[in-house]
């Protein structure tokens, strides 16, 4: 039985190496997939994220500097003249996701984390270009990583694969219009077919890395 | 060593009346921590994210009204893939007119745009005819001299409001797979988009 149980634990200990906790995400999305094997920037960037409902959200990522969060929420509440109090200001930096457009943005942020989870919401407009309100965000956002950080902001658009078109078409102008033109789209990996441009080229890479 | 018996001279011996120390066995019993390691194993297991998510690079163009600004692109080597409702994909290469649109307007699905990408692919690449300027330039910046032979090709994607981000994104990474070089997204034309509703390509 020895062997046996030396076998276990060792497939045990490397599981334990092996599984990271993600941090669970504020709505459910299925992203769709790709051949694409770029590692996920996790950090100094935004993510928008799209829910199948076609619902627009917002989530900074800046684990490293939480005072970009007070500084993206204190834009908007000057900007937009919300009158947010610093209590409900603070609690952006707990805040998963915005999900609102700015009229109940007082509401969410008046809310726990806990219970802004439980809280449906409707999503930043993005449809119409007069009333796109991801605008502002991605304009505080970039103002705010510009300040704090010494890198670039990047940009990540998480979206489920059943959510239409136009939503999509929705953020990409909003980001257009804060001259962002460089995004990350969010992806499962797949195979690479074989018998395809980039299987060949693929394969080729590796047969001769001398090359490269 | 050698040595005599003397008797009850060392203590160690063992006689008859000196009880044998009782040896404990080393022994333990291991069923219960294997089950705890099995049960953590499937654990981990279960938990475990194999596929880690990745990033797809996307860029887009800067939108501009200034014609010198804007990408030039030959007619004869335009591709353009337009995605309406349940999956569905129409085509078309050159550009339409009100008399070709019947014949060369078709449709297809997501396994076989493949194959049109790589027939329209070839065919430019057939019909390319050395250019040292593009070669040149590709030498210089250390890109494959091969790629210009495409320089021709190019995809439009257009998808309608009936698409979804999944064919979306499925069309990106078909450019991807089939190494298209230079590929845009667009919006649809009403014209374009009257023929996908002909087609029963959207909703409306």
């Amino acid at each position: 039985m020895t062997p046996f149980v030396d076998i276990a634990f060792l497939i045990l200990s490397f599981f334990i190496m092996a599984t990271k906790f993600k941090p669970q995400d504020p709505v459910e999305i299925t992203t769709p997939n790709s051949v694409s094997s770029e590692i996920l920037p996790t950090d100094n960037a935004i993510m928008i994220l799209i829910t199948k409902d076609n619902q627009v959200m917002f989530s900074p990522l800046a684990e490293k500097d939480p005072g970009v969060f007070d500084q993206i929420i204190q834009g908007i509440n000057t900007k937009r003249n919300l009158g947010l109090t610093p209590a409900e200001m603070a609690n952006f930096r707990k805040t998963p996701a915005v999900g609102v457009p700015f009229t109940g943005l007082k509401q969410l942020l008046s809310l726990s984390p806990e219970d802004q989870k439980a809280l449906k919401q409707p999503g930043i407009p993005v449809l119409d270009s007069a009333t796109n309100e991801l605008v502002w965000w991605i304009n505080e956002a970039k103002s705010a990583f510009a300040q704090t950080s010494a890198r670039t902001m990047k940009i990540l658009i998480k979206g489920d694969g059943n959510s239409k078109f136009p939503t999509f078409d929705g953020v990409v102008s909003a980001l257009k219009r804060n001259d962002e033109l460089k995004y990350n789209l969010v992806t499962t990996p797949e195979d690479i077919p074989v018998n395809s441009e980039l299987g060949k080229m693929k394969r080729e890479a590796e047969a001769s890395p001398a090359k490269k | 060593m050698a040595s005599l018996d003397t008797g009850d001279s060392g203590g160690h011996k063992k006689g008859p009346g000196v009880k044998k120390a009782k040896k404990l066995s080393t022994r333990v019993d291991m069923t219960p921590m294997v089950d705890l390691g099995f049960l953590l194993i499937t654990f981990f297991i279960f938990t475990a994210t194999m596929n880690e998510p990745t990033a797809m690079d996307l860029n887009m163009p800067k939108d501009t009204d200034k014609e010198d600004e804007q990408t030039k692109t030959k007619q004869s080597g335009a591709l353009t893939v337009m995605l309406g409702k349940d999956n569905k994909v129409f085509y078309y290469e050159g550009e339409l007119t009100n008399e070709n649109a019947s014949q060369i307007f078709q449709q297809t699905t997501f396994k076989g745009i493949r194959d049109e990408i790589i027939k329209k692919k070839n065919a430019v690449i057939a019909a390319y005819r050395t250019d040292p300027a593009c070669e040149e330039k590709a030498r210089k910046e250390g890109k494959k001299v091969s790629d210009c032979k495409q320089q021709d090709f190019f995809v439009v994607i257009k998808p309608t409001e009936d698409a979804t981000y999944k064919n979306a994104v499925d069309i990106l990474d078909e450019m991807t797979i089939n190494d298209v070089k230079r590929y845009a997204l667009m919006k649809i034309s009403p014209t374009e988009l009257d023929l996908v509703k002909a087609s029963g390509g959207t909703s409306k």
